[in-house]
């Protein structure tokens, strides 16, 4: 019994489909956020995978990089939610497919 | 990675993470769906203890779990008559489709790869390394990003003020 890297990669992968499924099918734009962490986390379990498994000098390249998408992720969350409240003052909706002023 | 605890470590994981982002998908009340993408992050958490992060573990308790977690609440709580239906839009079905193509390209790419493992699993990486990697190597990046964050805090307070907010600044 032992756990490689094709365990961890596929988890990562379910994860990255799952949070685009979300992200692309959701209505309410809260619900497309949460897709978008989905993916972000996702991304950063395989980051994490190869710089455990991964032959290389630059392991720590890894942990770093997750660190940068962890900071950028918290950032664009906090962007896109008071974008999000800003679209719900003036519309009184945050349903994405209702939100199509430009739609002629 | 060998040993028993290891081993169920990580299917219990497993479970736990994508039985939660699952329910991200199928809960039908938007409040149910921020809980479950919660405790998806903490099992996101858990395999980082396994791929000794210890220190990402402890960053992705707080940052995701703390902080965003809270202000997706915040967001659902601020948007009253926006409705809790954590419904599907058209796109549901293409969207699914697309989701699973990706999902068979991945999980063949996987399988089919020959990955150039490091013997003995790789090094071990202490919170120390980490550290001294961000202030020297990368010392650039990580000023770019507390860059970033001042104009992320300062733009989300901007975009959330509302005109009463303004003209009561205007006053003071």
């Amino acid at each position: 019994m032992s756990v490689g890297i094709d365990n961890f990669l596929i988890v990562g992968a379910i994860l990255f489909c799952i949070g685009l499924f979300v992200a692309l099918s959701k209505r309410n734009a809260i619900g497309v956020l949460m897709g978008v962490e989905l993916m972000l986390n996702a991304v950063n379990l395989t980051l994490l995978t190869f710089s455990r498994f991964g032959a290389g000098q630059h392991a720590i390249a890894g942990q770093t990089f997750v660190t940068f998408v962890i900071t950028v992720a918290a950032a664009e969350a906090s962007v896109a939610l008071a974008l999000t409240v800003s679209v719900y003052r003036n519309r009184d909706t945050v349903d994405v497919d209702r939100i199509n002023l430009l739609k002629s | 990675m060998d040993g028993v605890a290891v081993t169920l470590s990580f299917w219990i994981l497993a479970a736990v993470t994508l039985v939660a982002a699952a329910g991200v998908v199928l809960a039908r009340n938007l409040l149910h769906a921020v809980l479950l993408l919660i405790l998806s992050f903490v099992g996101i958490a858990g395999f980082f203890l396994l791929l000794s992060a210890e220190f990402l573990a402890m960053a992705q308790v707080i940052i995701y779990v703390g902080a965003v977690a809270v202000l997706v609440l915040f967001a659902i709580l601020l948007t009253p008559h926006a409705g809790r239906d954590n419904g599907e839009t058209r796109m549901a079905a293409p969207a699914l489709l697309l989701s699973l193509c990706l999902l068979a390209v991945l999980c063949f790419v996987i399988q089919d790869t020959a990955w150039p493992l490091a013997t003995g699993g790789g090094p071990g990486l202490s919170a120390a390394d980490l550290g001294e990697a961000l202030l020297t190597t990368w010392v650039l990046p990580f000023e770019v990003a507390s860059v970033l964050l001042t104009a992320a805090l300062v733009g989300a307070i901007m975009l959330a003020r509302t005109p009463q907010d303004e003209a009561e600044d205007a006053l003071a």
